[in-house]
């Protein structure tokens, strides 16, 4: 991955259109209730502003990259929210475990010396 | 734009909080981390305060096209927001419900400032004229019928709306020169999303092949219509307002070739239909879309809501 963390296949090369991607089958009444073969879910990130970070946003349903920013484009940055989407396939993400808290996330309470409590000058600076 | 329609601009936005001169979201350095703003494009709103103003009026030539052009999307928009709750994906539900949005948008700038020439405004009308007195092309009235049908009615507009678009914002009027120059980025998405679609269905299964190329056979025969000149817009293309919509042919043929190409689909060999909505003759559709709606502005004059 680069620095920034741009995945491989960065966005603006999603264009093209993976034809073997799963199809909603055309429905008969029976199978109304559920496809047979559902869109897979993706997860999205917007970046609101240049300079800051790609936030998670939430999730959609796409077969592929291609319409997943797109769709990402429709749902997530309708009232101007972003200048920059990336889409993630919600399998690919790894997750911390959520019975091990203890073990992760306790260690640094109480901490403060690794906080830069003491410095003042860099105050109201924003982005930081 | 001069210094003083940008100051307008900005005051024109009313009660929704902007935050200081230029501090939009978009790629602005300096702009709040957390609060969202909408941004200082142009607003239907502003070009009504323009109007108050007396800073624009239009000619009758001039109102009378951006009549044409607003009623497209007038009467688009309202067949599009047909499709909310009913599509095939919740995503593209809120897609063709954007779309709708971006061209109930337009629709309204563009009728905004045609009615300066008359003293009516936006309101005015798209709720109090007659089914003749409308002027939308017959594509735009054209039913839903399914996905395929209206992504095939889609993709004639999108790229049809583009080339008008592109050539309107050298308008040497100035005001639809502004509104098509935000309606242009707005169509050059609704382009790729029809695009999109006609690919996908196209390569899909074989029932959504049958369905797209079934859906073009229908649209198709609404093509010529866009593309018609008379003696409007040849009075209106020498003063440079705008250019003969014959002109934009070539490049709709072209770019829809080369994505109907890459579908292997065929330009469906039908006829083409007579036409006349730009006479306000109109095909049995618009009749029930304006009954539907303008039924509440007219059996409620002047309610809010």
């Amino acid at each position: 991955m680069a620095p920034h963390g741009n995945p491989e296949e960065p966005a603006s090369s999603a264009s093209e259109i993976k034809r073997e991607a799963p199809k909603v089958a055309a429905a008969t009444p029976a199978e109304q209730q559920h496809h047979e073969t559902p869109w897979s879910l993706w997860e999205v990130f917007v970046r609101s502003s240049r300079g800051l970070s790609h936030v998670h946003a939430g999730s959609l349903h796409a077969p592929d990259a291609a319409m997943a920013l797109r769709n990402a484009r429709d749902l997530y940055t309708r009232r101007n929210e972003g200048v920059s989407i990336w889409v993630v396939p919600a399998e690919a993400i790894s997750s911390s475990d959520p019975d091990s808290k203890g073990a992760f996330f306790e260690s640094p309470q109480g901490k403060d010396y690794r906080h830069a409590t003491y410095y003042t000058k860099s105050e109201g600076v924003k982005h930081l | 734009m001069t210094d003083k329609d940008t100051d307008f601009a900005i005051e024109g936005h009313g009660d929704i909080s902007v935050g200081v001169h230029g501090a939009g979201a978009s790629g602005d350095g300096s702009a709040s981390a957390t609060r969202i703003t909408p941004g200082n494009a142009l607003r239907p709103e502003d070009i009504a305060l323009e109007v108050r103003r007396g800073q624009v009026k239009p000619s009758e030539d001039v109102a009378e096209f951006a009549l044409r052009i607003g009623d497209d999307g007038l009467i688009l928009a309202q067949r599009l927001g047909h499709w909310i709750s009913r599509a095939p994906e919740l995503e593209e539900d809120i897609a063709l419900g954007n779309i709708a949005l971006d061209q109930l948008g337009h629709a309204r700038s563009f009728l905004t400032y045609a009615g300066a020439a008359w003293d009516k405004s936006e309101d005015d009308l798209a709720y109090f004229r007659r089914e003749h007195e409308f002027r939308s092309a017959h594509l735009f009235e054209q039913p839903n019928g399914d996905f395929a049908v209206t992504i095939a009615r889609q993709f004639i507009v999108s790229y049809y709306q583009y080339e008008l678009y592109t050539q309107l914002m050298e308008s040497t009027d100035p005001t639809l020169a502004a509104i098509s120059a935000k309606a242009v980025k707005e169509v050059d998405y609704h382009r790729d999303h029809s695009a999109q679609w006609v690919l996908r269905l196209a390569g899909g299964t074989d029932e959504s092949r049958a369905r797209i190329i079934q859906g073009f056979k229908l649209v198709w025969p609404y093509v010529d219509e866009l593309f018609e000149d008379d003696e409007l817009t040849t009075r209106l293309a020498e003063a440079g307002v705008t250019v003969q919509p014959s002109s934009l042919r070539a490049e709709f043929d072209r770019l829809t070739g080369e994505i109907m190409a890459e579908a292997e689909l065929d330009i469906p060999a039908v006829p083409q239909a007579l036409g006349g909505g730009r006479r306000g003759k109109h095909s049995e559709f618009l009749g029930y879309i304006l009954a539907e709606m303008q039924v509440l502005a007219r059996e409620h004059p002047g309610a809010s809501w």
